[in-house]
């Protein structure tokens, strides 16, 4: 166990290494010069030389690489240079909130396509199954930023039910907080769920042609019985690992619901950063999602470890 | 249960209802388009920040709806004879948001920081002015190596604007996430791409013309959204909406709609100079071939595809309206027999070129209206969308033939004229270069006399309008969506809605 954990600790550093020299290379490869982007109307010759100055633009790449890089390696991820905030301050006020997105949508998410992937194989080739196929068609098939739009006109502005957009924390007002989050989380959860629908249905279909499951139908369980605990157990194993891969996808940012509702996440942060060429704040965010995703990677690998015998020598 | 806890249960019940309705702060819910860069008027560089700032930071000098300057923090002004002294009584009683007192020190103080902080946006806008001398604590003078007709307009926005020397000095160059100005609302909160929340300031000296206890900002890209923000009553107030919407908003009776023309425009930005590319077009060769481009547009036409009739046409750095319009010089009327005329003259009938255009809607829309337009006349028009940041490096590259670009416009015409047009400035994309409309240039700077400046624009345009390095097409709408409660809304040209005298009925 020891082992294995100093081996994997070993190769965790030139990952982030190479996610680091990946990312800053990256974006350098955008076009344009980002001291003319963030000069302004005005394109004062003595701000961008400025901006040059103070962004190192005049030095060569693998300088202004070790310049990032020492200021990451102190705990320093750079400062915006358009609103002139410290990129770690940025990322601690976001993280909340695209939490909560990212949890809320996988729930959501969870919840319906499960369901309707139970549904879809017990009652497969039925009328039932027909309609959770086309949820999932039309779940995959719908673009976010249309769906978006689509409910606030009828909830926010027909109805007048929830807010249109916008963000209000859950410590100064949960009721408000779910009532800004419940549709941006069912726009994402509604893509995913389908996609969860589609295995749960397949991983489902299987177990239920398994041999252990006509053995408790033999045994005379009940049906529901057989189906929620014999049978999901064991179909449910692959869907929830894409659940978690759903999960990690969402928390690097979901880029078009955060624009369409206003919530200021990750995904908002990042794009916002692109257009204007605020490299330290690109640079500082995907690194830390970067690093998130490659812990929480590890951590899965090590509890695996510590569950499966066969890995232990 | 007793009749003393009653009574006291009654009257706290009361007390909590009286609460409620004293206190229930008035507050503007305002969706701005963009979020704001930083809030230091020394650093700052956006339109949508000039917004937030018409609430944080009063200026020296105001411009009205006609564009005359008006007093704000200084009540008056006065050049010296050789005009090379600007001197400006300063309004009394006026205190910053952290309660330091307003004066000809603190002028000094901020246009001392505007010429000389790194990274200072405002340098240019304030180049003539040398030195600033403390008369009496209430009398501040500029002193400038030359007279500089621009000076006053610049004073009417972020230059003019003033912020307490304290709170600058203690702040440095972080002063932007806490500004401390002296303008009706002081600065509570700002949570990037959220909200920006100011607060009514008590002791604002002119604190009777303000009507709101809280103003937040909402940046809402999307123009739907926003819109859909205000339909559904989660805001007050929205700037820039979509022209498409404005029919659909003005049936109804809760909202209101707010035009103004803007003090910009939108044209075409030819490369006449700026890299090699412009001797190997006949575009950029060719000042002919440009006339023939001209010619060929219907500006009304237009207007109406790419800007659904919002906007006002228009063949000069200010709007047809302005004082300033150079009247030697009208809007041609689209000829396209002229057209080919001229291109067979220029030995060019079939001429091509690549048109760059920012990937925002209107520049496309607008983009696909002038190729074909232009192709009537024998032009082949090839389109290509870029990422505004990119194509804004190939301006500065010179690696373009013809470039979509707008401009949000200054209050005093030199604001939209000598920066691109003189020879080198940094606006000038064209790589335009005459010494005799260098000279005219620097003329209409020094030349203080409005009937006299303004013969100076006319010979300015008689001379670039004829050479072409931009054709002009129209000047915008400002359009403003609000609910019909709100009053007091002053349509001032350039787009930044004014605190002072809103209301909510």
């Amino acid at each position: 166990m020891v082992n294995y954990l100093v081996q994997r600790l070993a190769t965790l550093v030139p990952t982030l290494f190479f996610v680091s020299i990946l990312i800053f290379g990256l974006q350098q490869l955008l076009p344009g010069d980002p001291a003319l982007i963030l000069a302004g109307e005005d394109q004062d010759p003595s701000v961008i030389a400025h901006l040059h100055e103070k962004l190192h633009l005049d030095k060569p790449l693998p300088i202004r690489y070790l310049y990032w890089a020492g200021g990451v390696l102190k705990g320093d991820l750079g400062e915006s240079v358009r609103i002139q905030k410290p990129v770690r301050e940025l990322i601690f006020e976001k993280l909340p909130v695209t939490l909560e997105l990212a949890a809320l949508a996988i729930a959501i998410a969870l919840s319906i396509g499960i369901t309707a992937g139970i549904v879809a194989a017990v009652a497969r080739d039925t009328v039932w199954d027909y309609a959770a196929n086309i949820f999932a068609l039309w779940g995959l098939s719908t673009p976010n930023f249309w769906l978006g739009i689509m409910l606030i006109l009828f909830f926010s502005v027909t109805l007048g039910w929830l807010p249109a957009s916008g963000y209000v924390s859950p410590f100064e007002d949960l009721k408000a907080n779910l009532a800004s989050m419940i549709m941006p989380a069912f726009v994402l959860g509604n893509a995913i769920a389908a996609v969860l629908m589609r295995h749960t249905r397949s991983a489902m279909l299987q177990v239920l042609n398994s041999d252990y499951v006509r053995t408790a139908r033999a045994k005379g369980l009940d049906e529901r019985v057989v189906v929620l605990k014999h049978a999901l157990r064991n179909a449910l194993i692959p869907v929830i690992t894409l659940g978690a891969l759903e999960f990690g996808t969402l928390l690097s940012g979901a880029v078009l619901t955060e624009q369409v509702f206003t919530i200021p996440g990750f995904g908002k942060l990042i794009v916002d950063a692109v257009f204007n060429r605020d490299y330290a704040v690109v640079q500082g965010v995907v690194l830390f999602t970067a690093s998130a995703y490659i812990l929480l990677n590890l951590l899965a690998d090590l509890a695996y470890f510590a569950v499966n015998p066969r890995l232990r020598g | 249960m007793n009749v003393k806890s009653w009574t006291a249960r009654v009257g706290l019940a009361l007390l909590a209802a009286f609460a409620a309705t004293g206190a229930a702060a008035q507050t503007l819910r305002f969706g701005l388009a963009e979020d704001p860069d930083v809030l230091d008027p020394t650093l700052a560089r956006t339109f949508v920040g000039r917004i937030v700032f018409a609430s944080l930071c009063d200026k020296l000098v105001d411009i009205d709806e006609k564009l005359n300057i008006v007093p704000q923090l200084a009540t008056s002004y006065e050049w010296s004879a050789d005009h090379k002294a600007l001197t400006m009584k300063l309004r009394s009683g006026v205190t910053f948001h952290d309660g330091e007192k307003f004066d000809a020190a603190a002028v000094k103080y901020n246009i001392e920081r505007h010429k000389t902080m790194a990274g200072s946006n405002r340098r240019g806008e304030l180049a003539p002015v040398v030195s600033v001398d403390v008369i009496d604590a209430s009398t501040v003078r500029l002193n400038l190596s030359a007279p500089f007709a621009p000076l006053l307009a610049a004073l009417a926005d972020r230059a003019g604007m003033m912020v307490s020397p304290k709170a600058a000095q203690a702040e440095g160059d972080k002063f932007g996430a806490k500004p401390v100005c002296s303008g009706p609302f002081r600065f509570v909160e700002r949570v990037a791409q959220d909200r920006i929340v100011v607060e009514r300031y008590p002791n604002y000296w002119n604190k009777g013309e303000i009507h709101f206890d809280r103003i937040v900002y909402t940046p809402i890209p999307d123009a739907t959204v926003r819109l859909a923000n205000l339909r559904s009553g989660q805001l007050d107030f929205i700037e820039r909406m979509q022209a498409s919407d404005v029919p659909q908003i003005k049936t109804d009776s809760r909202f209101k709609v707010e035009k103004i023309t803007e003090i910009g425009y939108q044209g075409l930005t030819i490369n006449t100079g700026k890299s090699d590319l412009a001797q190997k077009n006949p575009l950029g060769r060719d000042a002919k071939v440009r006339e023939a481009l001209e010619l060929a547009l219907d500006r009304d036409g237009i207007v109406q595809v790419g800007m659904d009739g919002e906007a006002d046409i228009g063949n000069q750095w200010v709007a047809p309206g302005n004082a300033n319009y150079a009247k030697n010089v009208p809007i041609p009327k689209r000829d396209v027999a002229r057209a080919k005329e001229l291109l067979r003259e220029a030995g060019v009938t079939n001429p091509s070129f690549t048109l760059v255009m920012p990937t925002t809607s209107d520049a496309q829309k607008i983009a696909q209206v002038v190729q074909a337009m232009a192709k009537e006349a024998g032009f082949d028009v090839k389109l290509q969308a870029t990422e505004f940041a990119t194509s804004l490096d190939m301006a500065d590259k010179g690696q373009f033939e013809a470039y979509i670009l707008a401009w949000s416009g200054r209050a005093d015409p030199d604001g939209n004229l000598f920066s691109f047009y003189g020879c080198k400035q940094p606006l000038n994309y064209s790589g335009y270069c005459k010494p005799e409309v260098d000279e005219m240039l620097n003329r209409s700077r020094t030349t203080l006399d409005s009937a006299e400046r303004k013969k100076v624009f006319e010979q300015i345009a008689a001379v670039v309008l004829k050479d072409r390095p931009i054709i002009y097409l129209f000047h915008r709408h400002w359009l403003w969506a609000h609910t019909a409660k709100l009053s007091g809304l002053r349509t001032i040209p350039d787009g930044l809605v004014r605190v002072q005298g809103l209301r909510m009925n």
